[in-house]
């Protein structure tokens, strides 16, 4: 690994998801398990079993607190998952959970935990079908920590989602609702903050709305799930390296007035903070409002819209065209602005 | 959302934009001296609707910036002492100090903790008797009389574990000393926060002494159009004045009880700033009758020997000298994951602002 200041030491910010997270990636885990599969590095592996190609992704979860409005950490443990599936263009099919338990645990709170799972994975139709469990020393971890993995069936014809080869300038740049909830939802829950708002998580499973995007369109380029680092993250990560530019029209995006508010008290840029339920696609200019219809019959799609638009000019770079009349460049997050919060 | 929304009406935006346009015939060169300011003027990307003749500099508005690394090397030794527990606003955490930064320490095991008020370090205190806890006491007008009230409040509760490490400092010596120093100006953009706290007053001497008008703003996209087109107006006009803009807030005598605090608890001192160097009676140090509740005081330390990195030119930045692209280190050497000099960690420092915002 390059060694940097920074570098010497596991410091909070190589896990948010921004730059620092980038360069442990690249510069570690890429480096040393390196193979072809990996270097693509797109939400979901994509893997030939007997000729049957096969959608792969994991992820961790250790949000502080486990409880939230809207959800808990088992909801987005399944949701998560569900949606790196999905946004992969696969179909989702089998998950597996794996717990590291803080001894002490009310047994009550982990039961509440495993029944939202159970729902969830019932109600998008993917089953938990194996696991594991831990329990550590008091103090070792904090309450519970859950990892997912799953598998999802991707047809041929999706293949080129995951890596978005086939974007085109002129195609639309299209999410299914408002952003920064899950974020939000998060610091207001934390009790140090001693704020009095009341404010859901997006959190939901995305599985069944995709895929009903899929079955409108045969002209959906790009999926990605925007959750850790916002909508700006995934928007930056997009265009880099690209030769097309990306314009996101700021009065186009909906943040939820409570959002709003707490992100203006604590400084914060709605479009780097998370989302558990939001998919930002890349669509064919002709199929934008068919698959804004088909986004809006989904209880997790009534606000979705067209937010910007790829374009021939500044190729390699993403504007804002601010809701006063300016233009600024969306930028990767950089360092962490949220700890914890997925 | 009220309060809001009008203040970031695009038509009234656009209204400022075509007036500044239509009156402004020299070139002008304004300095927002809030790093508040700063960030708002990127994030909503405003240069964007300017004449060329119209030129917004950044100046030394970003209190972490201007703190010097000696502060930083200071904190680091305290974080370091067994029983210390370090209290800090979140900006802090990354400047890099001499050989190691705040949130390094805290990976080492250092106990760190961010708050959000004062009143958090003193609970803190309260809660720990075994240890003692310091809070960084870092900013302007603005933050200095919270910082004022806590040690007011220690009084009271007797604690006898709570300490303030003062980087406090105040504004207008900064904005003589730049035009002192020969840095061309045509007016500032005055500083919203710190102007509630002290009202106008503390200007007057800008348009007396250098001829320059001073436009107190708000934050809003609305408030800094509407104030520069007050500043160019003055300057169209040949006049140098010192006015409010953002008077839904300001008050020409600010606020009288914060004042008074400031007044009970600090007193004046030449401090030194980063990019300015010694500046007389800019900084507030703790007076002798709270000084069981001054850091320096109080908690003896050896401080590593300072060293200032290579090729940085936050010093000429805060000055408006150079703008953040001129750095040779700007979005290579130095990002704000990985910051060199400390106006790339701030979120109200000018290198951050332009590397999220305008690169």
């Amino acid at each position: 690994m390059t060694m940097t200041k920074n570098n010497d030491k596991i410091i909070l910010g190589h896990g948010s998801g921004g730059k620092l997270s980038h360069d442990l990636i690249n510069n570690l885990f890429i480096k040393h398990f390196s193979n072809s599969i990996l270097s693509q590095q797109s939400d979901s592996a994509i893997v030939d079993i007997n000729n049957s190609r096969i959608a792969f992704t994991t992820d961790s979860f250790v949000v502080d607190p486990i409880f939230f409005p809207g959800g808990n950490i088992g909801n987005i443990a399944v949701a998560g998952t569900i949606n790196d599936l999905a946004v992969s263009g696969a179909i989702p099919k089998y998950l597996s959970c794996g717990f590291i338990i803080e001894e002490g645990m009310p047994f009550k709170q982990l039961e509440e935990i495993v029944i939202s799972m159970a729902q969830d994975a019932k109600k998008a139709g993917v089953p938990i079908v194996t696991g594991d469990t831990k329990v550590v020393d008091k103090g070792k971890c904090d309450k519970v920590f859950i990892n997912t993995s799953g598998i999802g069936d991707l047809e041929e014809r999706n293949v080129h989602i995951s890596l978005g080869d086939n974007i085109l300038p002129g195609d639309k740049i299209i999410i299914n609702g408002s952003i920064g909830d899950h974020g939000m939802a998060i610091m207001a829950a934390r009790n140090e903050l001693n704020i009095n708002t009341h404010i859901e998580s997006d959190c939901a499973p995305l599985n069944d709305l995709i895929a009903d995007a899929l079955s409108v369109s045969d002209n959906i380029r790009f999926m990605r799930d925007a959750t850790r680092g916002g909508l700006g993250t995934v928007i930056s990560e997009l265009v880099a390296g690209s030769d097309y530019g990306i314009e996101v029209n700021q009065d186009k995006l909906t943040v939820h007035d409570n959002v709003r508010g707490l992100c203006e008290i604590l400084g914060f840029d709605p479009l780097y903070v998370a989302n558990e339920g939001k998919v930002v696609m890349v669509v064919a200019s002709e199929d934008a409002d068919n698959v804004i219809e088909s986004m809006k019959k989904s209880p997790y799609g009534e606000e979705a819209s067209i937010i910007g638009e790829v374009s021939y000019d500044h190729p390699g770079m993403a504007w804002l065209n601010t809701s006063v009349g300016g233009k600024r460049v969306i930028e990767m997050l950089s360092g962490q602005q949220l700890p914890r919060i997925c | 959302m009220k309060y809001i929304d009008e203040y970031r009406n695009k038509d009234i935006v656009k209204y400022f934009a075509n007036q500044i346009k239509t009156i402004s015939n020299q070139p002008i060169r304004l300095m927002e001296v809030c790093g508040g300011h700063t960030m708002s003027i990127q994030k909503f990307g405003l240069p964007h609707l300017l004449p060329e003749n119209v030129e917004l500099i950044s100046g030394p508005g970003c209190p972490v910036c201007v703190t010097g690394r000696e502060y930083v090397d200071r904190a680091i030794a305290y974080s370091r002492l067994e029983d210390v527990i370090i209290t800090t606003y979140g900006d802090l955490i990354k400047v890099p100090g001499s050989s190691s930064s705040l949130e390094r320490e805290k990976a080492d095991g250092a106990d760190i903790r961010i708050i959000y008020s004062i009143l958090d370090a003193m609970l803190i205190a309260k809660k720990n008797k075994s240890k003692r806890v310091v809070f960084l006491g870092i900013g302007f007008e603005t933050t200095a009389p919270a910082s004022a009230a806590g040690i007011i409040k220690a009084q009271t509760a007797s604690l006898t574990n709570f300490f303030v490490f003062s980087a406090h400092k105040v504004m207008p010596p900064a904005m003589e000393s730049l035009i002192d120093e020969g840095v061309q100006l045509d007016g500032y953009i005055g500083p919203g926060h710190v102007s509630t706290i002290t009202g106008k007053g503390i200007y007057e001497n800008i348009p007396k002494k250098f001829n320059m008008g001073v436009v107190i703003s708000g934050f809003e996209p609305v408030d800094l159009m509407q104030s520069i087109h007050m500043l160019v107006k003055q300057k169209e006009n040949n006049e140098a004045k010192v006015e409010i803009q953002y008077s839904r807030v300001v008050k020409p005598d600010g606020n009288k009880v914060a004042q008074d605090m400031l007044d009970e608890v600090f007193e004046p001192r030449d401090d030194w700033w980063r990019g300015l160097g010694v500046l007389k009676d800019s900084g507030l140090k703790i007076k002798r009758k709270y000084h069981k509740f001054d850091a320096e005081e109080m908690i003896k330390v050896e401080v590593e020997e300072l060293k200032e990195p290579k090729g940085c030119i936050c010093g000429l930045i805060l000055r408006g000298e150079k703008k953040p692209k001129d750095c040779k280190l700007f979005g290579k050497a130095c990002t704000p994951s990985d910051p060199v000099g400390a106006c790339m960690v701030s979120s109200e420092g000018s290198c951050h602002a332009y590397y999220l915002y305008n690169r």
